[in-house]
């Protein structure tokens, strides 16, 4: 009885999704560790410019000597953690105030959604612009500004779940017996709000991704000489005739977008209340 | 003799684009160890009524008093132990069970209420053996049971929570054909046995006859005929109640229509008949 | 596979015409190659001119996709085998284009929930007109008396006003009227009625048996009336056929099927009715 919710059922399986995961986890793995097994020190720039990639140097040298591959897998480690802190504090915060505006209603709903209105409003390039300018252009000011604008959505989600789970009848029911507030959205609330909020949130994690790397290719994030996938692109339009200072980077933001967005849509499809065999494992 | 529930002039309204008034002016009482089956077509108000008992509605005049106390309404607050020994069925069972929970914890929930309140104890194992389930039954997820079986968890649950009162808002009609009767019974014998009063809601009068001591009909938010349930359908005097029980389809292979009335609702079902009403 | 007796051996005499649709050997499986359920496992019904064919049985026992297969409209992973005759035509193995002409066309269906099968946003006229327009090449005008006379049929008041209005603005007993005029609009030989009542009140239902009853009668339909309501049966129904887990287990004129039930299925069905004898004694 007890083992069966620790096997994953076979229709989890998917090729997409399984592709996706192996991806994702394999660039999660490198952002954590490639520091330590990198060939050349990211910064450094004693290499030959502009050398096309070959044995030595995988994917070749920039406009500065700085070797490539280095940078990209060291890239990695700035923008994915940053990604995944910023879907994270999105996600906290964004299903909380949902939660909240959803279960209470009332003015309480009509307050916190008017701020997720007025929030939403924001041109997410433009309001990082204004927090570079007021904070000086970082990463984390970039990661702030993504944030500012990023939670609405998951309590817009999860407000509309609550709202419609607060009439269920067996929300009703639990109520009927005492429930405190706490327990109704603890028992009978959350673990119905889990599920469509994870796959949002492994689909933002792709959109993060190229969000800080877009910020960073307008010079609004990572600052020079910061190894940063989007700033990488953004030097590569110097040397338009060296094609490989471009691509590599490109193809990085452009795998693990995808990987994340592969595993999103396979969730979505194990959340979905129709598969049977997802819920009888969903608690234990 | 003291009253377990007493509905007294009770009126529901709903305000949207214009007001309207569900529950009309509506009074009955229900004692310790009866069953008053409340009984209409569609739109008549019963539900709204049910809700109301329980806290679900607000009333927008009258009230509802429950053991000499006014019914608070559910609000966001947790409800006082007091009122939880009122109970409810709710008519759709597949929206009755957290699809998330093991039937037996869902269960649990129920006899916790009671052992707050100060009752006894007890073991979902013997809830679900009560309703007719095999006891397996506890680890199992909603989704794994068929409606008629959700029902009968739903049935325990409200059970376990040892209610004095339980509110059945057409707990039958989503059911098979087959089974519907002998829900229907066995919610009389377990709320009985529990010295509960039951409210049962229902459109199906020939099934209400069965388990009800009393009926009290609806129609358009009004009593129209109430009183001893034999008595009703026997000899019904409202023409609501007659066109009611004679649009029955009888199964009894003979080929025989029911009674169809007019298309148009005839304004004499909406008079009112003092001796059709508490005819004993 | 038992021996079932068709209502043509059991009720040689009152079977005047022959049967316009016939049912044999009927298998339906829904599922993949592997993982085929079998929902429908050989049953054989034949519908004749005049009389209503009751299929009864409880939920899962399957009646309705029975009902869906007659109209082809099973989905698309469901595997049918046996036969379904239409006159002389074939119905099992047509493609979509060959059925879409029968349906609606020779053979019409109304359903449980008259409001899903209305169009919400379209008045009651254009979806009446809609249909002969485009199944009988009639002119607008010949279409609009044709609608006005299918609801006069149907027993909608005020038809020619009715044209105009939507379906919400109707009761759910005046929608399923509609429904069944729609059903009429191209003057079927058969009509398949799927629980055509058990969404509706009573004083309500009368009013449908009696129209049912009349049109079978008048028009010489034959119909198809799946219903689990052995009081809906007993009213209207001419034969009735008892359905359990994907079989047929007994077959035969009404008045045996209530008075001289054969299998244990039917006489548990019988029983357990609050109507039936054994209540009658036991409230005494």
């Amino acid at each position: 009885m007890r083992k069966r919710w620790l096997k994953i059922p076979a229709a989890w399986i998917t090729p997409l999704g399984v592709i996706g995961a192996v991806i994702a986890i394999t660039w999660v793995g490198i952002a954590f560790t490639a520091r330590l097994w990198v060939p050349f020190d990211p910064l450094s720039q004693d290499l030959p410019r502009l050398q096309a990639p070959g044995i030595d140097t995988l994917m070749g040298t920039d406009a500065l000597g700085r070797d490539i591959f280095s940078r990209l897998m060291t890239g990695a480690s700035v923008t994915i953690p940053l990604a995944l802190m910023l879907v994270l504090m999105s996600l906290v915060v964004g299903t909380l105030i949902g939660a909240i505006a959803g279960y209470f209603g009332k003015w309480v709903d009509e307050l916190l959604m008017r701020l997720t209105d007025l929030v939403m409003a924001f041109p997410t390039v433009i309001l990082a612009m204004v927090v570079a300018a007021a904070l000086g252009p970082s990463l984390f000011n970039a990661v702030i500004a993504a944030f500012v604008v990023s939670w609405p959505q998951y309590a817009r989600m999860t407000r509309s779940i609550v709202l419609g789970l607060r009439t269920q009848n067996y929300v009703m029911a639990g109520r009927l017996m005492g429930f405190s507030p706490f327990k109704t959205l603890r028992v009978d609330i959350a673990p119905n709000v889990v599920g469509p909020i994870l796959v949002l949130a492994s689909l933002d994690v792709g959109t993060a991704i190229l969000l800080l790397s877009g910020l960073s290719f307008l010079g609004l994030g990572a600052q020079p000489p910061t190894a940063e996938w989007g700033s990488m692109i953004s030097a590569a339009i110097q040397n338009f005739d060296s094609w490989w200072i471009g691509l590599f980077p490109g193809l990085a933001i452009l795998t693990v977008v995808m990987a994340f967005n592969f595993v999103g849509d396979s969730l979505r499809d194990i959340f979905d209340p129709t598969s049977q065999v997802s819920r009888a494992g969903a608690r234990s | 003799m003291s009253e377990l529930l007493e509905v007294s002039d009770l009126v529901i309204e709903y305000h949207g684009a214009t007001v309207v008034r569900a529950v009309d002016e509506v009074s009955l009482t229900i004692a310790p160890g009866e069953v008053l089956a409340l009984v209409g077509e569609s739109g008549c108000g019963k539900s709204s009524l049910a809700r109301a008992v329980v806290g679900m509605e607000k009333p927008r005049a009258g009230a509802v008093t429950y053991r000499g106390s006014e019914v608070p309404l559910l609000g966001v607050r947790r409800r006082r132990a007091q009122f939880t020994s009122i109970q409810m069925v709710f008519q759709d069972p597949n929206s009755s069970l957290n699809p998330r929970i093991r039937v037996g914890q869902q269960i649990s929930e129920g006899i916790r209420a009671a052992v707050e309140r100060g009752d006894e104890g007890s073991q979902p194992e013997e809830w679900l053996e009560r309703v007719g389930l095999p006891i397996e039954m506890v680890s199992r997820y909603a989704h794994e049971l068929s409606g008629g079986q959700r029902q009968r968890v739903a049935i325990a649950r409200a059970l376990a929570a040892r209610p004095d009162l339980l509110v059945a808002d057409e707990p039958i009609s989503a059911l098979d054909a087959s089974s519907q009767a002998s829900v229907a019974d066995m919610m009389r014998k377990l709320a009985l046995d529990a010295g509960a009063g039951l409210l049962f809601i229902s459109h199906d009068l020939a099934i209400v006859r069965l388990i009800a001591d009393r009926t009290v009909v609806m129609y358009r938010g009004k009593i129209v005929e109430s009183g001893v349930s034999d008595l009703i359908w026997n000899d019904p005097v409202h023409p609501y109640t007659r066109a009611l029980i004679s649009a029955i389809p009888e199964p009894d292979g003979k080929g025989n229509l029911p009674a169809a009335p007019a298309a148009d609702a005839p304004e004499e079902w909406r008079m009112t008949l003092p001796e059709a009403l508490d005819r004993a | 596979m038992s021996d079932i007796t068709t209502p043509q051996t059991a009720d040689a005499a009152a079977a005047s015409t022959t049967p316009v649709l016939t049912v044999a050997g009927l298998t339906i499986g829904i599922g993949s190659r592997k993982n085929l359920k079998s929902i429908v496992k050989g049953i054989s019904l034949a519908l004749t001119p005049g009389r209503i064919q009751g299929l009864a049985g409880e939920s899962g026992s399957g009646k309705t996709v029975t009902s869906l297969a007659m109209l082809g409209l099973l989905p698309s992973n469901a595997v049918v085998g046996g036969s379904i005759r239409l006159g002389d035509t074939e119905l099992v193995g047509m493609t979509h284009r060959q059925l879409n002409d029968i349906r609606g066309r020779r053979i019409a269906m109304i359903f449980q929930d008259p409001s899903s099968s209305l169009h919400p946003q379209l008045t009651v006229g254009t979806q009446l007109t809609d249909h002969v327009k485009r199944h009988l090449k009639m002119s607008a005008k010949q279409a609009r008396a044709h609608a006005i006379e299918l609801l006069d049929r149907v027993r909608v008041p005020n038809p020619a006003e009715a044209l105009a209005r939507y379906p919400h603005q109707f009761s759910g007993g005046q929608r399923q009227r509609i429904a069944i005029a729609i059903a009429l609009a191209c003057d079927p030989i058969v009509l398949l009625a799927d629980e055509p009542t058990t969404a509706l009140d009573v004083t309500v239902q009368a009013g449908i048996l009696h129209l049912l009853r009349d049109l079978a009668d008048e028009r010489q339909l034959a119909v198809l009336l799946v219903t689990h309501d052995l009081g809906v049966m007993s009213a209207i129904a001419d034969d009735i056929a008892v359905m359990r887990h994907g079989e047929i287990v007994e077959s035969n004129v009404r008045s045996e099927i209530f008075v001289n039930p054969q299998h244990a299925y039917t006489r548990e069905l019988l029983a357990s009715l609050p109507g039936a004898a054994g209540f009658e004694e036991a409230s005494e």
